[in-house]
């Protein structure tokens, strides 16, 4: 049955994955919930919690606020807030309860951005959606609202990394990764959306001359960048070392062309089938982009079809034929016997029969911090050298 | 940063809130048990919660990381469901559908609603009506994750621990028999509490001995229900309605005069006697322990934090007045029963401070100190970046003159040797397995 999930996790909601995005850039990000669930995302869905200091708080919403519709009780407490913390913003977050009310979170903000002075936005998540919905909201406004218009290109080939967050790519090191792959292809590092890099050099993310989209949550805002500054993206992560190499000069024709390219969809990786191990078929369960660079890794590497069973929201350009969208636990069971083994987080295990090959590969956005010291980067590496550990 | 608004000192500070509301942050101490916790406590039963994803999050999580994923189950609300009106048909149709895909067959069913059935008003009753006529051989209990509704009635925990034991059924007392009811961890062996009733005859059980479901079903035979925790109360009153069963509150104090009074009136209760001078060889080793301790911390500042126990005043004040140097405590709402360990800190040690752990300034505020210093509970190890700090959440069982003793025992260690702070207080539900 739809929205069962009888024996395996729950996703990442949209409210944290808005937060997750959000977390090094200086603003303050306020979830309109109740006391106690901003502790779910700083506990499970956000491993930089205790080392790196964040203006993440929750409004800590009451019934009687709910119903009297006190919205004036929020604006004092984000004015108030604002004024002892000097945010460089101020991103206010909707959540499940304020979804059923209809509260006007744009107007909220609005109210907030006039007393307090500074950039103010409300988002409407709900908590009823995925992690990479509000992903995607969130990096699409900092485009919108931050970065410059008046800007040069820079006169080296800049790369801008759009769509990384740790629900995505964990601590690992994937993402300062791909910053070394970018830096060993011979071009420069702009702007990683939203890890490592500062607000100023998120602002002047315009400059660079082509964005790579890591996640589906990056696509929105690399379009705005299209459309702002006319930068082609390439999507794609350049995991595996084929597949890194092969997305590299596909970086580097958009550069030239100014055409936007999924990175993993050319035909050429496809070649000509040349299955060298035992397994014929493989499965890849998660969020599209990080899936299915991971599976034509697989094909270029390894000469072993992979399939993406994607249970996230995405754009059906970012699937490839023959991937599915997989958004119910039934659907995976009812697809996953096809394959001859599993590439997926280890809290997908129990949908896997016991003749079906599991590799487990750990996603935050799934299973939390649970697996984080076994968590491999793949990102420009030879995909049989990487050890698979047991989670 | 200045610390306005986030401490202050005791002799400045309102009781029982000594902050104002506002925005709320959450620090990483996670030590303390949640709805998911204790809910597990009920052997051969199934969670499944009905919830938003975002609210489904921390709950699965909780699951997975105490390696009972087997356990637990999820259907979630869409925003279909809330437009729509089709609530009840995913709640009765989605624990079917659940229940179908268990590999076995679990005794009960822990089945948490949340926030937003509240405000859609659904029909509850006939979905539980429809579950249990559908599985006959399954006990449904209604459970509540509810954090909007915290102000209003019952808190969340209040409601927890009542339904925790909705699913006993009145059964012939026994005299001998007793439980100790409403605490998510299990009193300490070494309690005089429990070797009173041992050598007295009773037999005393717990929730975390059963280790089936007919174990759990045996608790209506005790004859009397007692309890620490103030948040067990409406759940005593609910046992006492239901199924007759008397009960007697232990205040968990750490005041010797309050612990005699619970000794009397519990061997009132059960029509026993014991020697006046019962307590007194244990007063002897609380004490001693008590000054064994002072003597190897010395004058080292100490910080106190209410997630190490409910009672945090009272255990203040009896450290203080052990010649203990407490110069920090960390809270933002103290117990009624507090007010007059509140009043006497206030009076004798005005200087203290007093910090929230939840206003929005405590994420920035300096969290180390000059010098060593040694923490009490997990939030206090925190705020104040010491290596050195007693381990234990919500009292953890170690109740009267024997849990000084070994409270003594822990600080006297916790002094003598560090921890791995960062990596210990992450995990959450101290007391229960954990694969962090």
């Amino acid at each position: 049955m739809k929205q069962v999930a009888g024996l395996i996790s729950t996703y990442s909601s949209d409210e944290f994955g808005i937060c997750s995005a959000l977390y090094e850039l200086g603003g303050m990000v306020v979830m309109h919930d109740a006391s106690g669930c901003n502790s779910t995302y700083t506990t499970h869905d956000e491993p930089r919690w205790y080392e790196v200091d964040s203006m993440i708080y929750i409004s800590a919403i009451s019934e009687m606020e709910a119903i009297m519709g006190d919205d004036d009780k929020l604006i004092g407490d984000l004015v108030e807030t604002a004024g002892e913390l000097h945010p460089g913003f101020i991103a206010v977050v909707g959540a499940p309860i304020p979804y059923m009310i209809g509260t006007d979170l744009g107007a909220i903000a609005a109210i907030t951005e006039k007393r307090t002075g500074i950039p103010c936005f409300g988002f409407s998540a709900n908590g009823m959606q995925n992690y990479t919905k509000g992903i995607s909201m969130a990096l699409e406004k900092i485009v919108e609202r931050f970065c410059i218009r008046e800007i040069a290109g820079t006169k080296n080939l800049s790369v801008n990394i759009i769509g990384a967050t740790p629900l995505d790519f964990s601590v690992n090191g994937s993402v300062d990764s791909i910053k070394e792959w970018i830096q060993e292809q011979g071009m420069e590092v702009g702007a990683c959306f939203a890890m490592g890099s500062t607000m100023e050099e998120i602002e002047k993310a315009g400059q660079a001359r082509v964005n790579l989209v890591v996640s589906y949550g990056g696509l929105a805002a690399a379009k705005k960048l299209k459309e702002i500054f006319g930068t082609p993206y390439v999507v794609g992560v350049p995991l595996g070392k084929a597949f890194a190499e092969y997305l590299g000069n596909a970086v580097k024709k958009a550069a030239e062309t100014g055409e936007c390219v999924i990175g993993y969809r050319d035909a050429d990786i496809c070649g000509e089938e040349t299955v060298t191990g035992s397994l014929k078929s493989l499965a890849v369960i998660g969020e599209s982009v990080y899936s299915a660079s991971l599976a034509a890794a697989i094909r270029m590497e390894c000469g072993i079809d992979a399939r993406v069973f994607c249970p996230l929201d995405t754009e059906p350009e970012l699937l490839r034929e023959g991937d599915l969208l997989t958004p119910e636990e039934d659907d995976l069971m009812e697809h996953l016997p096809e394959a001859e083994g599993v590439i997926a987080d280890p809290l997908y295990r129990p949908l896997c029969s016991e003749n079906i090959k599991f590799y487990p590969l750990p996603h935050e956005a799934f299973s939390g911090r649970i697996y984080d010291a076994v968590n491999p980067d793949l990102v420009n590496r030879e995909l049989r050298k990487v050890e698979v550990r047991e989670c | 940063m200045d610390s306005s608004g986030a401490k202050v000192s005791i002799r400045e500070a309102n009781f029982p809130a000594p902050f104002q509301e506002g925005l709320e942050y959450s620090s990483p101490a996670r030590g303390t048990w949640n709805i998911v916790h204790t809910g597990m406590l009920i052997p051969e039963s199934h969670q499944i919660f009905v919830c938003a994803q975002g609210c489904l999050r921390g709950v699965v999580l909780t699951a997975a990381e105490m390696n009972a994923m087997g356990r637990y189950s999820a259907v979630a609300i869409r925003e279909e469901n809330v437009l729509d009106g089709t609530m009840e048909e995913l709640m009765i149709e989605g624990v079917s559908d659940v229940l179908k895909k268990l590999s076995y067959r679990p005794k009960a069913v822990l089945l948490f609603i949340s926030c937003q059935h509240f405000f859609l008003a659904y029909d509850q009753k006939g979905v539980f009506r429809t579950l249990r006529k559908r599985f006959p051989d399954i006990r449904f209990l209604d459970c509540y994750m509810i954090p909007t509704l915290r102000k209003s009635g019952l808190t969340p925990d209040q409601k927890m621990r009542i339904q925790l034991y909705s699913a006993l059924e009145p059964m012939p007392q026994k005299l001998k028999k007793i439980s100790l009811i409403g605490s998510n961890l299990p009193v300490s062996a070494d309690s005089e509490l429990v070797k009173l009733l041992q050598e007295n005859g009773f037999e005393l059980v717990q929730l975390q001995d059963c280790q089936s479901f007919d174990d759990y079903l045996h608790m209506a035979e005790s004859s009397l229900n007692l309890f620490y925790e103030p948040l067990a109360l409406m759940a005593a009153k609910d046992l006492e309605k239901r199924l007759g069963q008397k009960y007697l509150y232990l205040t968990f104090s750490f005041c010797y005069e309050e612990l005699e009074e619970n000794y009397r009136n519990l061997c009132e209760a059960l029509q026993i006697s014991i020697p006046d001078d019962w307590s007194v060889g244990l007063r002897e080793k609380a004490e001693l322990s008590l000054k064994r301790a002072r003597d190897i911390i010395g004058d080292t500042p100490i910080a106190v934090d209410y997630s190490f126990t409910f009672r945090i005043l009272s255990f203040t004040r009896m450290l203080l007045e052990h010649g203990f140097h407490v110069t920090e405590i960390y809270g933002d709402v103290f117990l009624p029963e507090e007010k007059e360990d509140f009043l006497w800190i206030q009076k004798h040690f005005p200087e203290i401070a007093v910090s929230s752990c939840i206003r929005p300034k405590m994420r920035y505020l300096n969290r180390k100190r000059d010098g060593k210093m040694l923490a009490v509970g997990q939030k206090a190890a925190y705020f104040t970046g010491t290596d050195h700090f007693v381990n234990v959440v919500e009292s953890g069982g170690l109740y009267g003159y024997e849990g000084i003793v070994q409270i003594a025992g822990l600080m006297e260690d916790a002094f003598l040797h560090t921890k791995d702070r960062k990596s210990i207080i992450q995990r959450k539900g101290y007391g229960c397995e954990s694969c962090i």
